[in-house]
């Protein structure tokens, strides 16, 4: 085993890295806006007033991919080819970078479905009395919240990465 | 209980349609609505204040004396709106779901037709008398059919019930049977499909169906039990109308099918303390009959579907609680053709605080 991941190079895992972390948070960003969409779209044909305040949940859906994106492109200014023999600090950057792209993907993931499916409660529940939706917000927060830890952690975890280039 | 991940692609297929519907729930008419209605005068009244709810100027082309009979027609076509675009809007198993919803309106006017033919009237005459929500479209070959053989063959088989109608019913039997037992024995047969199908749906739906079809079958049990007392309803013939769901179902059934009087019934579901209750109910308060505590039951149930999110359970519901809407209007209506304000209140609110 020792022998397969050392003569697989780095920059493939800081490569798929990178690209699990947008890809995955555009899932996660993606799937919360059409749960949240397809309720607000509905529950606002009776009720029009709910149009402007709710869209404030896919904002919070669209954060989630800009998470990503702002990740990948951290990632992305590390890739630097050095034309030698990959070296251990090589191997540490590319682990680093796949691990950390990982995570940010993963966790996006989730917030994102997790903003959504409270957007549409929170459109319908809008709809039926305009009291709550300040007070589903607040549910809304906590869970855009997550999406945040995993920028925190995954930028922690790659701070140290660094690519031996030119 | 939900199946895992319910939540999750709900709103892909049925996501807008469950907003669309919640508007509609929120149009039904409030606790403020319904005390404007009482206290009119005249059903012209009743039109003005029908006009400021979700109802709008739906009666305004009606010529000037208004009957009770004219706005129960149009309440029941502005559902039917509702409902068909509900319907064009959505794929299975929604689809699936509110076609069911439709059949129950059309066994009434599948046994509307039968008794129409059977007595030699004008079909033409017999057509507007169906409910709009059960229309079907073999329907339209009906003024060929003159002899109950021929609507078997031609009309009734091809219709969605026909699963129904093959499997309870044969030709013999249109002409023989009480059209009552018709009736009763095609809801039976509907109800256990409807029950099933719920069942295989899973999830939300299935447990906001399972709650609302019980409680359905225990009320046509006890209904039926009660209706047959003093009728030539023989007591084997009697058994086989019993839906075979329930929380009465077996043991209260077995209890049921032996009684003879009404005192009997009462001690038959004694065991079950929701319905206990239910009869309690009208035996402190004379006006109350049965069937007004058991539609008021029927309302509280058809409130919770609303609670949960990502289900079917509520469009049955919404439909079931608008049929009550306009029993509700019709009945302000009467008590006010009538003169008799005292009544007016017994209708059954929707919202009670």
């Amino acid at each position: 085993m020792g022998d397969v991941l050392s003569q697989m190079s780095p920059y493939l895992w800081a490569s798929v890295g990178t690209g699990i972390a947008i890809s995955v948070s555009v899932l996660g960003a993606a799937w919360g806006i059409f749960l949240t969409g397809t309720s607000l779209l509905g529950a606002a044909v009776k009720v029009p007033r709910i149009r402007t305040k709710n869209l404030i949940s896919v904002i919070f859906c669209e954060a989630v991919a800009i998470y990503g994106i702002i990740i990948a492109i951290i990632f992305a200014s590390k890739l630097t080819d050095s034309g030698k023999a990959p070296t251990d600090t090589d191997f540490f950057s590319g682990f680093a970078l796949f691990f950390s792209g990982l995570t940010v993907g993963v966790v996006n993931l989730f917030c994102g479905i997790s903003v959504g499916i409270t957007g549409s409660g929170a459109a319908m529940a809008d709809a039926a009395n305009p009291a709550l939706f300040v007070k589903i917000l607040v549910v809304e927060i906590f869970a855009s919240a997550l999406g945040l830890f995993g920028v925190i952690v995954g930028i922690v975890m790659q701070s140290r990465a660094g690519f031996s280039g030119k | 209980m939900s199946t895992p991940g319910s939540l999750l692609s709900f709103n892909i297929n049925d996501g807008y349609i469950e907003g669309i519907l919640r508007g509609f729930r929120l149009g039904l008419l409030s606790n403020v609505d319904y005390s404007n209605l009482t206290q009119c005068d005249a059903l012209d009244d009743m039109k003005i204040h029908l006009a400021t709810t979700g109802y709008g100027d739906f009666l305004e082309n009606e010529p000037s004396p208004l009957h009770t009979t004219t706005i129960a027609e149009k309440c029941t076509l502005k559902m039917v709106e509702e409902f068909n675009y509900l319907r064009a809007n959505v794929v299975n198993p929604l689809a699936q779901f509110l076609d069911y919803i439709r059949y129950g309106y059309m066994i009434d006017n599948v046994v509307l037709l039968i008794t129409g033919t059977l007595h030699e009237r004008d079909p033409e005459e017999l057509k507007e008398k169906c409910h709009p929500l059960g229309l079907f479209d073999s329907m339209r070959t009906i003024s060929a059919e003159a002899t109950v053989d021929g609507l078997y063959n031609n009309v009734l088989i091809d219709t969605p019930l026909g699963p129904y109608i093959q499997s309870c019913l044969s030709k013999e039997d249109l002409n023989e049977m009480n059209i009552e037992i018709i009736r009763n024995t095609l809801f039976k047969a509907y109800l256990e499909d409807f029950y099933a199908f719920c069942m295989k749906l899973g999830g939300t739906t299935a447990e906001v169906m399972h709650d609302i079809l019980m409680f359905e079958a225990d009320r046509r049990a006890i209904n039926i039990t009660l209706n047959s007392f003093g009728t030539d309803l023989t007591r084997d013939d009697r058994a086989k109308l019993y839906p075979a769901l329930g929380i009465l179902h077996p043991e209260g059934i077995e209890k049921l099918k032996k009684c003879d009087d009404a005192d009997q019934v009462k001690a038959a579901i004694d065991f079950y303390p929701k319905y206990r209750d239910l009869f309690n109910d009208t035996q402190f308060n004379e006006d109350k009959t049965l069937e007004d505590s058991f539609f008021e039951h029927e309302v509280d149930m058809h409130k919770h579907s609303f609670y949960r999110q990502g289900g079917y359970g509520a469009f049955y519901s919404y439909f079931k609680l608008k049929e009550q809407e306009i029993r509700n209007i019709v009945w302000i209506a009467e008590c006010i053709m009538q003169d008799q304000k005292s009544k007016m209140n017994q209708y059954i609110p929707l919202f009670p605080n």
